[in-house]
């Protein structure tokens, strides 16, 4: 499976040898997780890899004990959540666990996307491991939307409304997309009952993807902080105990914020008017999507004019293209060097695309007319970070590899960490 | 690297204080800002008094839940830990001096037990409106976390240093104190309503439901007694409803304390551990 399986496991034990003949599970593991060479300059950016696996396992053992409690029933939904933390053994922490865990994985799938973004993680040869990536992160987008509806709160209910409506500004396919998704003409039980299914299915279907995306990552190998691939054993340090536990250490440390979220303020995160059970007839003042929604929110609504097309479908290709996008990055960016840490002008950009990302979420949270600047409002800058955000994508960094002249890279891992006080690694 | 990172946080930050400047300034014609109470339970360490809850119960009980259901709470939550600290013998009083509607009893009604939740003021929805002008009293089981107020942006970043939850009673004390008659003058208030500052809108269908003197506490067991205001009355049912919103609260913030005193220790061990691993290796 992998092609750095350097050293062979050699069963010692009759049993042992004769499970392994049938099946190299024992052998595979320990290729996998124990010996598997990883470039020894990895900072702590690289384990957001091992915090996003151990959320996922946290989202997924908490979900299961919740869905034995909950009650996907439109009269019954908002009361059996309010139940679960009144009269469930510790039900108020494991429901808030998963609420704000949800958080924490966006927080975390954020931080592992722009690292890859930043150290050119998406180039050649690890293009399908980035759009496995992807793959995932549309994954989880799903599955939060899909959760966030089933407490049957004024926000879940709306959001429901909000979200699956976008679909209908597709032609032809937009009306029965919607129906389908909705299992009706408007969101109703149906609604609540579909989402639940796909809510519980979708994590394990993540679970598989992120088992190719470790397979893809172990193929390659991973990249690291400089960008030069390993060449030899001395550039590397077996996984186990080196990352094992330096990957764990950032787990503990990633589980204090969480902790803190999860005891002391787990609706802080959150929108009260999700404490107000469904009610399709008052629609809330101001409906707003979870914090992890609110750049691509923005994007969306700032497409708010006809431009040979409606408004509505330019809008929702915007959407959706700001996501799919992704997917081309490893051909967009013509640079052959990986690490953004010895390209001089993309390090202007790269950040200057960060802020934007975070202004765009800001945008997301705002009132369309309030004023920014002037009389500028939040839909007229707005346009201004969409723009921004697809250009660094369709023209910077197509063009940046062509006329940016990157600095000198090092020979190799070993002789930048040893040089490492001269240059210094981000 | 770090100076262009400072650099473009230190604009980041310019950009969102100039927002929230502006934000702030477009809010300032009326002064309707609601004001953040003191509350024992706000923070990592706060716990619930006692003593408030039980007025804040007695409160709830004489006037608010004559026209306001509180479905999820039950009797027998009065009893437990955390919240007003009655006995079970007290909640048991309590409890059969209320009617429940029971198809299996006699006569269709019979005495609530502890395990019974709170009986709703009004048969249906239908009557509930009828009885209040066509306006329906909210459901108080969770009122105190389905209410908050809007912090501009820079304000709401230390929330999440404080674990500020406590938006629900704050915007609960200041409704009970936002009555205003008469109203504004230019303001059309619609028939059978009432103006509050606070509420959205400020044409709000409950009358004001407290005047000064109108519950007769008792004094505490410590001989101490409060002021017989509007102010400590909503105090103190702000204080009862974040408690029938949230009743497990003070065992949750004590466990956190724990959880994370643990987090910080384990953390530190596992940085030795790495530490120590590490040492040998250049990297």
């Amino acid at each position: 499976m992998s092609s750095h399986e350097t050293s062979k496991y050699v069963p010692t034990h009759p049993v042992a040898k004769w499970f392994e003949d049938r099946l190299p599970l024992i052998g595979f593991t320990k290729s996998t997780l124990i010996d598997y060479p990883t470039p020894k300059n990895l900072n702590y950016w690289w384990t957001f890899g091992g915090i996003l696996a151990f959320m996922l396992g946290v989202q997924i053992v908490t979900g299961i004990v919740l869905a034995m409690h909950y009650t996907p029933n439109a009269a019954l939904a908002f009361d059996s959540v309010e139940l679960i933390k009144r009269d469930v053994n510790g039900g108020r922490l494991i429901q808030a666990v998963h609420a704000t865990g949800a958080s924490m994985f966006f927080f975390a799938v954020y931080v592992h996307i722009f690292r890859g973004l930043y150290f050119g993680s998406y180039k050649a040869p690890r293009e399908i491991l980035w759009i496995l990536g992807v793959i995932i992160y549309l994954l989880m987008m799903a599955t939060a939307f899909f959760g966030y509806v089933l407490p049957w709160g004024q926000m879940s209910f709306w959001a429901a409304a909000v979200i699956t409506n976008i679909f209908a500004a597709i032609p032809v396919i937009g009306d029965p997309i919607l129906q389908l998704l909705r299992g009706g003409f408007a969101v109703d039980n149906p609604t609540l009952n579909r989402f639940f299914s796909l809510h519980y299915l979708l994590p394990f279907i993540i679970a598989a993807v992120v088992v190719l995306h470790i397979w893809a990552l172990h193929v390659p190998g991973n990249n690291n902080p400089i960008g030069v691939e390993v060449k030899e054993k001395r550039d590397t340090v077996p996984f186990h105990p080196f990352y094992t536990m330096k990957d764990l250490f950032a787990v503990v440390v990633f589980c204090i914020p969480f902790a803190w979220f999860a005891f002391f303020a787990p609706d802080i995160l959150g929108h009260s008017d999700n404490y107000i059970m469904a009610n399709p007839l008052v629609t809330p003042p101001h409906i707003v999507p979870e914090w992890y929604f609110l750049p691509f929110y923005a994007i969306l609504r700032a497409i708010d004019f006809n431009f040979i097309i409606d408004s509505k479908l330019l809008g929702v290709i915007f959407f959706g293209g700001s996501i799919l996008i992704l997917f081309f990055v490893p051909w967009l960016d013509t640079s052959k060097v990986r690490s953004g840490t010895f390209r001089p002008a993309f390090k202007w950009f790269y950040w200057l695309f960060v802020v934007n990302f975070l202004l765009l979420m800001w945008y997301g949270a705002q009132e369309p007319a309030l004023q920014i600047i002037g009389p500028f409002t939040v839909a007229d800058v707005s346009k201004l970070s969409v723009v921004y955000y697809f250009a660094y994508f369709i023209v910077i960094l197509p063009l940046l590899g062509r006329f940016e002249k990157p600095r000198p890279l090092p020979n190799s891992i070993s002789e930048s960490v040893l040089s490492k006080p001269a240059a210094a690694t981000t | 690297m770090i100076q262009l990172k400072t650099i473009f946080a230190a604009a980041l930050i310019g950009v969102g204080l100039a927002g929230g400047a502006i934000a702030a300034e477009t809010a300032a014609p009326e002064d309707n800002t609601i004001a953040k109470q003191h509350w024992s339970f706000a923070g990592p360490f706060g716990t619930f008094d006692q003593n408030q809850l039980q007025r804040g119960f007695q409160v709830f009980k004489e006037v608010c839940s004559n026209c306001h259901s509180a479905h999820l709470l039950m009797f027998r939550n009065l009893a437990e830990p955390g919240g007003p600290g009655f006995s079970e013998a007290q909640v048991k009083a309590l409890a059969a001096t209320y009617e429940i509607a029971d198809p299996d009893a006699d006569g269709g009604k019979r005495p609530a037990l502890p395990s019974d939740h709170w009986p709703s003021p009004f048969p249906t929805e239908k009557d509930a409106r009828d009885a209040n002008g066509g306006a329906l009293p909210p459901d108080m089981s969770v009122l105190a976390k389905a209410r908050g107020i809007e912090d501009k942006f820079p304000n709401w970043v230390f929330n999440y240093l404080t674990t500020y939850a406590e938006g629900g009673p704050d915007y609960i004390h200041a409704i009970l104190n936002g009555y205003v008659d008469p109203p504004p003058a230019g303001f059309q208030l619609p028939e059978g309503k009432h103006y509050n500052k606070y509420f959205p809108g400020h044409s709000i269908g409950m009358p004001p439901p407290l005047t000064d003197g109108q519950v007769q506490y008792a004094a505490a067991a410590d001989g101490k007694t409060v002021p017989l205001t509007v102010d400590q009355y909503s105090k103190d049912v702000g204080a009862f409803l974040m408690w029938v919103a949230e009743p497990h609260l003070d065992s949750t913030k004590a466990a956190g304390f724990r959880v994370l005193t643990f987090l910080i220790l384990f953390a530190v061990l596992m940085w030795l551990v790495k530490q120590q691993l590490w040492r040998k290796v250049e990297h």
